[in-house]
């Protein structure tokens, strides 16, 4: 049914329109755990949309010439999970060995996304919603941008807000969840824009 | 029948190719061959296999360094210099690092990886802490919660420790844990008596070594320790003393009256013990034996929320609390405290408050 939407415009939405994050609220934990400073935020978001753009790919091969064939579609959460898990293992082991300098900005992250819903959900979204391979290319690096544009954004929110007097209940996890949930709002204003599903 | 077994089996196939994939990346990326450690500009140098974690790498060779978590990166103990061949400082040790010790190369030896030649600095003094080969004794509940574990050391037969400090213990694989861990624990006994150790060890749901000490440890079994650690420990004034321990918390300031009733110190001294219930109170018998060989002793057990049946006629609320009470002059007052972190936080607070300054008040946290 979306099969009309060209690529550039599914990147697009996944950034704007229908963030991964602030609408669909999937990779909530990392998101709320490392968003203290924009420098590993960024760290952390980079690894995200490298990891989802790999695993779209990878997943989508997996599912359209192994699980449609064999008609084992049922199995695709425990095939896409095992998947991302081992792409995400063997990406740390490679940049470990062959780039320590790799490794300090994005190698020491790779090890808490292996579990993020998020890169599942992205998976998810593009099969049930029938995208080509290219279109599951762009929706999973526009979702990954997405994320991370979220997570820069709070962390830069949250830095500033070092400094504000919270009242006591609502510091720390408190204060963020209020924040995401007006990034939220404020994000639905792209909303109408482009009709994804 | 059959859609289902070929299911299944190009599931398993996906499976084990992808471990497949995996071990043969694991033997071939993360070997690292032998590197050399040099410690100290040479007093010392290690030929060790690389790939593993700089922490356990050197407790290999029989160099412990002081760590409580066990190397998960949560307790910061761990910390010396890499002075060669670390690579750049990870986002996972910053939070544990001020700034004198980044400009120092500070690391954490349990995120620093032997990938190459390093040189590292330690203190002189931890080439002294070593394994002791040891055996269990004794078992014994002290409370619902709480076990002794007497430890008869065989090889070496004795340790010397400054009552007040911790070794590790060594828990093995067992069923509850597939590697080896280390756990810190302080020593309840006195030093006088070098040739046995007392661990005082509270049950903790789902701990790995508390489990394996409560459900699987028996007498006779071997167990190793590594140790002594710490400088909490008794120093040399004639001020009046106050002790705080919470639960386990009482065991170094056990060990520390043990050493004063040894030496014939007779500095004024207060034990404040504090415990939810009467059936928490534990080691009522040694206290009692250790107030008659101190002279200027004094003990005030104290429980927060103590069970009707108790009938308790003796101090309630908060341990911290009642000690506030009790001190009077607080620029006499030197503060040994062990325990629960919240405990020790608020008991900082509240004795700086009746004046016993930051360089008199000595602490251990029981994280």
């Amino acid at each position: 049914m979306e099969g009309t939407l060209g690529a550039p415009t599914i990147l697009f939405a996944a950034i704007f329109t229908n963030n991964i994050l602030l609408t669909n609220f999937l990779g909530m934990c990392s998101f709320l755990a490392i968003s203290r400073e924009i420098k590993s935020s960024i760290g952390l978001g980079m690894a995200v949309t490298f990891v989802m753009t790999c695993t779209a790919a990878l997943n989508y091969l997996v599912h359209y010439y192994l699980l449609v064939p064999l008609d084992l579609v049922h199995f695709r959460y425990i095939v896409f999970i095992v998947v991302i898990a081992a792409f995400v293992q063997l990406v740390e082991m490679l940049i470990e060995r062959f780039s320590p300098l790799l490794y300090v900005v994005l190698g020491v992250f790779l090890p808490l996304i292996t579990v993020n819903c998020a890169i599942l959900g992205v998976v998810l979204f593009m099969i049930i919603r029938n995208y080509s391979f290219l279109q599951s290319v762009a929706y999973g690096l526009g979702g990954g941008l997405g994320w991370t544009l979220a997570i820069v954004a709070l962390s830069g929110i949250r830095q500033r807000l070092a400094q504000a007097p919270i009242p006591q209940p609502l510091q720390g996890a408190g204060m963020t969840l209020i924040i995401a949930g007006l990034m939220a709002l404020s994000f639905m204003g792209f909303s109408g824009m482009i009709q994804m599903q | 029948m059959t859609q289902v077994l070929l299911g299944l089996l190009a599931l398993s196939g996906l499976t084990s190719v992808l471990a497949v994939l995996l071990e043969v990346a694991d033997s071939y990326l993360a070997d690292y061959g032998e590197c050399t450690i040099r410690i100290n500009d040479g007093d010392k140098e290690l030929q060790v296999q690389g790939g593993n974690k700089l922490l356990g790498t050197l407790m290999d060779a029989g160099i412990f360094i002081p760590s409580a978590c066990g190397g998960r990166g949560s307790c910061g103990l761990c910390k010396l210099r890499v002075l060669d061949g670390g690579g750049p400082i990870l986002p996972t040790e910053t939070p544990y690092m001020n700034a004198a010790e980044l400009q120092d190369q500070v690391r954490l030896s349990c995120q620093v990886k032997v990938r190459n030649d390093l040189a590292i600095r330690i203190p002189p003094e931890l080439f002294l802490i070593r394994a002791y080969q040891t055996r269990v004794a004794e078992l014994r509940d002290l409370t619902h919660q709480i076990r002794e574990v007497r430890l008869h050391l065989e090889d070496p037969p004795e340790i010397t420790f400054k009552p007040g400090q911790y070794i590790q213990l060594v828990v093995p694989e067992y069923e509850g844990s597939p590697e080896p861990v280390y756990r810190a624990y302080s020593v309840a006994s006195a030093a006088s008596r070098p040739g046995e150790i007392k661990l005082v060890i509270t049950r903790v749901p789902n701990g790995l070594a508390t489990t394996y000490v409560h459900h699987y440890l028996k007498e006779r079994d071997p167990v190793t320790i590594n140790g002594p650690y710490g400088d909490f420990y008794l120093r040399q004034s004639d001020r009046e003393m106050v002790l705080i321990g919470t639960g386990s918390g009482l065991a170094p300031l056990l060990s520390i009256l043990y050493q004063m009733a040894d030496e014939g110190i007779s500095r004024k001294v207060t034990l404040y013990f504090g415990v939810k219930e009467k059936r928490d109170l534990f080691y009522q018998d040694e206290i009692q034996a250790l107030a008659e060989r101190l002279p200027n002793f004094r003990y005030v057990p104290v429980l927060s929320e103590p069970a009707p049946e108790d009938q308790w006629q003796g101090e309630t609320g908060y341990v911290t609390g009642v000690m506030v009470r009790q001190v009077s002059d607080g620029s006499r007052v030197e503060a040994y405290l062990c325990g629960n972190p919240l405990m020790i936080d608020a008991a900082v607070k509240l004795l700086k408050q009746v004046g016993v300054t930051d360089e008199r008040i000595f602490h251990d946290k029981f994280a």
